[in-house]
């Protein structure tokens, strides 16, 4: 492995390429965001998307900003045995090698407290994810009707 | 009345016994069977517009009951659109088919933050809230759990835990049986077909 970051470090100043100073985080690819239209902004929203390391190194998601909520937070959804679902925030996400991570209903998603604009349906809202290597990966979430049930609406 | 040690000591025991005894009862309620009479949906409630609603209002129509809070952004859409796709998929039977959401949030949750989050996902599912006596004796009722979490993190520090199920009652207000959350609105449909023999 830091044989492949020196060879790719080489090849992007041979090429002038902006060297990344990150490992791992630039290997993480979102798929399928999606999130809910919002009817104002007393109540929060939520995104999903997985995220998929094609890397070689387990990468650490610390947290999320986006212009759209002041208080984005990733939180948990558990359902116990009685059926009791209830919520809370899972702190950072490891995302091993070669492996994916699902933000989906009933699980983890991207929780958007305190928004400062409406979730219209059709638009979309840049969401910034920040790793622990210090690398980011801005990603624009489609917007969905209300009673949308995944990313296909 | 002053206690010895020994009897603080007793008298906390009892509690915790209580407290394991309710427990307990609460583990066991996702077994009750459509053949237990006393399992009938019964309240008192106030809708989205601020009308009292009891069980009686909708006898006559199948109901598929669920508990949540406007402020949930997971489990509650999440139901809501499930509920909302069930409906669309019913077509001219969805009129045999009520479906409530009853809040368990009774402190934020006015007849009027209900109105503007509940008929978004569809126009046929009322929202019904009360004071906080009325949605803990509904919660008796239906033998649901919901309990309040404070969690600096959340919108107000705080977040609720309940129960997720969706439940169904037949047209004369019986338990027939209930969904677990996350049950695709397919399978809800199929199962709600059956029972209502369409």
């Amino acid at each position: 492995m830091r044989y492949s970051t020196a060879l790719a470090l080489a090849f992007s100043m041979l090429v002038g390429l902006p060297t990344a100073s990150v490992a791992g985080s630039e290997d993480i690819v979102v798929e399928d965001a999606w999130s809910r239209a919002s009817i104002g902004i007393n109540r929060p929203g939520a995104a999903y998307m997985t995220l998929r390391n094609t890397g070689t190194d387990t990468v650490t998601l610390l947290g999320l900003e986006t212009p759209l909520a002041m208080m984005p937070d990733i939180h948990e959804t558990k359902t116990d045995a009685n059926g009791v679902s209830s919520m809370g925030p899972v702190g950072e996400i490891t995302i091993p090698a070669g492996e994916s991570v699902a933000l989906e209903p009933g699980g983890m998603h991207a929780m958007l407290m305190r928004l400062q604009t409406k979730m219209v349906e059709g638009e979309t809202f840049p969401l910034t994810l920040t790793f622990a290597d210090g690398g980011t990966l801005t990603v624009d979430v489609p917007i969905l009707g209300i009673a949308a049930r995944g990313p296909e609406g | 009345m002053r206690l010895s040690a020994l009897q603080k000591v007793l008298w906390g025991l009892a509690a915790i016994a209580i407290v394991g005894f309710v427990w307990l009862q609460g583990s066991t309620r996702n077994e009750q069977r459509a053949d237990d009479p006393a399992f009938r949906a019964d309240f008192e409630l106030t809708d989205h517009q601020g009308m009292v609603q009891t069980d009686e209002d909708f006898a006559g129509r199948w109901m598929l009951v669920f508990f949540g809070f406007a402020n949930c952004p997971d489990v509650c859409p999440t139901t809501l659109a499930e509920v909302a796709a069930v409906m669309d998929a019913l077509g001219s039977d969805a009129a045999k088919v009520q479906p409530l959401f009853i809040s368990i949030d009774p402190e934020r949750d006015t007849p009027e933050q209900l109105a503007e989050f509940v008929p978004a996902f569809d126009a046929n599912i009322i929202g019904l809230t009360g004071t906080a006596d009325q949605i803990k004796r509904t919660s008796e009722t239906f033998r649901v759990y919901f309990e309040k979490i404070e969690e600096a993190a959340s919108p107000d520090g705080y977040t609720m835990g309940h129960s997720s199920q969706l439940f169904l009652f037949d047209p004369q207000g019986g338990y027939v049986g209930a969904w677990v959350y996350g049950t695709p609105a397919e399978e809800i449909l199929a199962d709600l077909k059956a029972q209502m023999s369409i």
